[in-house]
């Protein structure tokens, strides 16, 4: 199966890839997936007094399509506001990607590991986590 | 060297150019049918696939009436499987195989099972080989085929083929094998290793696709299969259709060069394989699948943990190699052979087959280790297992949610 030149991409030169403090408050921690499935993500978030994410980092085990798919979630958060990244859907990233339908379920993943991230961060902070109005499985 | 280097030679592999020589003049020039009896075009063919049969017998120690062309292993299979259940269900519906075959055994086995057959499927053990205890204790007074593999086409393993088929027929049973890695790869006998019934193909020894062989016995005990093409009688009555004359000269060439040059390869390759498994082998969380005594001289089947196979080979985009994930198909489920080992999901993802070949040199497996050493230490990098790991988290001990 050929890649689109963007996975390449995200694959070949992978944005943010790192750890953050999880033990700090600003940062949220989002980790997806199973190891017997062939896919986990982590995407970390750091937020700022305003609601802003001012820093995202990713590591993921997984094809290249979900190694890219973590790699442009990341890109996409950073200077995005809570509530913006709350709208970030898995299908944005199918499309920017040109992932076939195969690899529809690295894009849910990545999208899971933004909600996942984000109420991590809401949770530490005294928020009610957010609900997913769509479920996937 | 030519990038990107060709280690998936268990899938197939290139075609001798001494094998095309000897069938470009059957396209063109010599194009008689084989079955034509009553002029020189007939017999010009029929001389070449005569020629061809000797030397298909021969790599096996068979006689050349034993050898019916096919179009390849997958047929074959499907004969000896589909052809002895017919013909003797009288005697029995038992059929025994393993859960590691060739999905060419497994899903032939499959359909005759809604024909009536009850059909055994052994589970081997971690290394794995058939544990005769447990091959033994299945047997049935109706148990009419054991059909278990030569070498096995993911980790190479070699199956205790003689022992198997002395057990096979301690009940009466007929035993049957796909040797379609085995064959020209290592010294295979039917004689001495008490086969009835033998599949290979031409393409895993550098001849070409579409043809293939299936050896059925004709003494001690002389072995029927059942037609599953009907038409013209071609090949004893069990496999009609106009021979394939360029492919059977190309799998005689084939199979002759084998014979004469599977020594000097085996020797060469298995060196080339230990290089390459010791490289490798270096990094840490890395494990040689299968048992590593018995088996083939060309298969390396190594997983490196906490690094996904199809990542890994899109890493290493530049080397043709396999792997037991399964990240692209739809079941998202790894390979049912690494799983039947009892390796867990993980490792099975994270395998990477290498195949070497007859064209392999030393200087492409040098560039392999590197590129491969290269690559697993990229992915550990991003990996957020490795990172646990490392911080000496137990995986096992997170709540995966499983999607």
């Amino acid at each position: 199966m050929a890649y689109s030149d963007k996975v390449i991409d995200h694959y070949t030169n992978p944005r943010n890839v790192g750890t953050l403090d999880k033990s700090s408050n600003k940062v949220g921690t989002g980790l997806v997936g199973a190891p017997e499935c062939g896919d986990v993500m982590r995407l970390q978030i750091e937020v700022d007094d305003n609601n802003v994410i001012t820093d995202a980092k990713f590591k993921t085990f997984g094809c290249g399509s979900a190694i890219a798919s973590s790699s442009l979630a990341t890109e996409w958060l950073k200077g995005k506001s809570i509530e913006d990244a709350m709208t970030i859907d898995n299908m944005d990233i199918v499309e920017e990607l040109a992932l076939p339908p195969v690899k529809i379920h690295c894009s849910v993943l990545a999208e899971d590991a933004i909600k996942a991230a984000i109420n991590d961060y809401r949770v530490k902070n005294g928020m009610a986590p957010i609900e997913s109005e769509k479920t996937h499985h | 060297m030519n990038i990107p280097v060709y280690l998936d030679n268990n899938a197939t592999t290139p075609m001798d150019p001494r094998v095309l020589e000897a069938m470009v003049p059957y396209f063109v020039q010599k194009f008689g049918n084989a079955a034509s009896r009553n002029h020189a075009f007939g017999w010009v063919a029929e001389e070449a696939v005569d020629y061809a049969r000797e030397q298909a017998a021969k790599i096996i120690g068979a006689n050349e009436k034993e050898i019916i062309f096919t179009s390849g292993a997958t047929e074959s299979d499907n004969l000896a499987i589909k052809g002895v259940f017919e013909m003797y269900k009288e005697k029995g519906n038992h059929i025994i195989t393993t859960v590691t075959e060739h999905k060419a055994v497994l899903d032939t086995c499959k359909h005759i099972e809604k024909l009536g057959a009850r059909v055994t499927y052994l589970p081997v053990k971690e290394d794995g080989l058939v544990d005769l205890a447990v091959l033994e204790a299945a047997m049935t007074p109706e148990t009419i085929l054991v059909s278990i593999m030569y070498g096995n086409n993911e980790i190479g393993v070699i199956q205790p083929v003689k022992e198997i088929a002395a057990i096979a027929h301690k009940y009466g049973a007929l035993f049957m094998t796909d040797a379609t890695q085995a064959v020209g790869k290592i010294p295979v006998d039917v004689i001495a290793d008490g086969i009835d019934l033998l599949a290979f193909s031409a393409h895993k020894m550098y001849g070409p696709k579409g043809v293939g062989v299936l050896y059925v016995r004709r003494k001690n005990p002389r072995v029927k299969v059942t037609a599953q093409m009907d038409g013209g009688g071609h090949e004893r009555g069990m496999r009609s259709g106009t021979l394939n004359v360029p492919g059977i000269v190309g799998l005689g060439k084939a199979c002759e060069l084998a014979r004469l040059e599977m020594a000097d390869d085996a020797a060469r390759l298995s060196k080339l394989r230990d290089k390459l498994e010791s490289a490798l082998t270096v990094l840490e969380e890395s494990y040689v699948n299968g048992n590593v005594e018995h088996r083939l001289p060309h298969v390396a089947n190594i997983s490196f943990k906490y690094v996904e196979g199809e990542g890994l080979m899109m890493a290493m985009k530049d080397l043709a190699v396999s792997s037991g994930s399964a990240c692209t198909s739809a079941s998202l489920e790894p390979s049912y052979v690494l799983k039947s080992l009892g390796l867990s999901d993980d490792l099975a993802h994270s395998s990477i087959r290498f195949g070497l070949g007859r064209f392999t040199t030393e200087e492409e497996i040098d560039y392999a280790i590197e590129v491969t050493l290269k690559s697993v230490t990229h992915l550990r990098e991003l990996s957020p297992l490795w990172e646990m790991f490392k911080e000496g988290i137990d995986l096992d001990s997170i709540e995966w949610a499983e999607h």
